[in-house]
């Protein structure tokens, strides 16, 4: 019973401490706002950077992309990315020079050609093969029982006795 | 029957496995052999008012050999560099890659320098082009500026032999 005041107190000064602590908060989102056009111009970019980063992979530490990587080399090539953004390319263009440095194996999303047929279509083949199987199974399992002869019967009769 | 379909199936899986162990995904087969080596100009490591011109390789065969002072593997690698120098079969020259001037050159100093000469690729830009991600890396270009074969990682004696010196040797039969 005694714990309840010294509880409420408690609340009282964290709330306290909360509204001084409000107008701070207050204050300093008004004065971030106007941003300046250079800093969304930069914002739209870095989007751009980041969106083909994440697609593209790190050649030093290969489970990593670009954009997670910090091997010295995803360094180098987020900011060729950027660079060749800023130099008016397309995202098409910026996967295209790395694929002709680097090969498809940059590429997080690796193209539909001969070599990755089994790549693609893989999943898809196992996964038919996989339903036949048990579409089989199952059609076995649901054949009813052949009945039992007249021998099978009379010995079932002799062991259950 | 059976038995013998999921012992096959075990076993194929095995094989795929084993093949799988024996690749090494450090190395990607690279889309630049077969392509013209990529133009650079670069200042020497050793005379930095001086450059050199990727023109200036055609109508030999050369050796580039991408290195740095702080690349362990280099090290590594230093005496196959220098055997293979010493071979005279080609011309061998040293990239320089993301090195300071102050690191490099104490290291060919204290290594040896098997190079014929070393071009200065302080930001590694010129590497990219040649679509280097792991130092060091080799490269073998024909008398046309053709990149015909990359290493990937240390050169080793048996890569010297078996890779490196019958290329260069039949390169040189061609010119």
């Amino acid at each position: 019973m005694r714990a309840r005041p010294a509880a409420a107190r408690l609340l009282a000064a964290l709330a306290a401490g909360l509204a001084a602590l409000a107008p701070l908060s207050w204050a300093q989102s008004p004065a971030q706002e106007p941003a300046p056009p250079v800093a969304a111009e930069n914002l739209a970019l870095d989007k751009r950077v980041a969106g083909l980063a994440h697609e593209l992979r790190c050649l030093v530490c290969q489970n990593q992309s670009l954009a997670e990587s910090n091997a010295p080399l995803a360094v180098d090539l987020r900011n060729q990315i950027r660079e060749q953004l800023v130099g008016g390319a397309s995202e098409r263009e910026v996967r295209e020079y790395m694929v002709a440095r680097y090969g498809d194996f940059v590429l997080y999303r690796p193209p539909l050609k001969a070599t990755t047929l089994a790549l693609w279509i893989g999943p898809f083949v196992l996964l038919v093969a996989g339903a036949i199987l048990l579409w089989r199974r199952l059609a076995r399992r649901r054949a009813p029982e052949p009945p039992l002869s007249e021998a099978q019967r009379s010995r079932a009769a002799k062991l259950l006795e | 029957m059976r038995l013998a379909w999921v012992v096959g199936a075990f076993a194929a899986l095995v094989v795929l496995l084993a093949v799988g162990l024996t690749l090494n995904p450090r190395e990607v087969p690279s889309p630049l052999i077969g392509k013209p080596a990529p133009a650079f100009e670069l200042p020497l490591l050793h005379a930095p008012e001086k450059t050199f011109t990727q023109r200036e390789m055609l109508g030999k065969v050369w050796v580039m050999n991408v290195w740095a002072s702080w690349c362990t593997p280099c090290l590594v690698e230093h005496p196959v560099v220098t055997a293979l120098a010493k071979s005279g079969l080609a011309p061998v020259i040293g990239m320089n890659y993301k090195d300071a001037r102050e690191d490099a050159l104490p290291w060919l100093k204290r290594n040896g320098d098997p190079f014929l000469f070393s071009v200065y690729d302080a930001k590694g830009r010129i590497a990219i082009d040649y679509g280097v991600y792991g130092v060091p890396e080799t490269y073998v270009i024909d008398p046309r500026g053709v990149i015909r074969y990359k290493h990937i990682g240390p050169l080793t004696p048996e890569v010297q032999r078996d890779k490196i010196e019958p290329l260069l040797k039949e390169l040189s039969r061609e010119s």
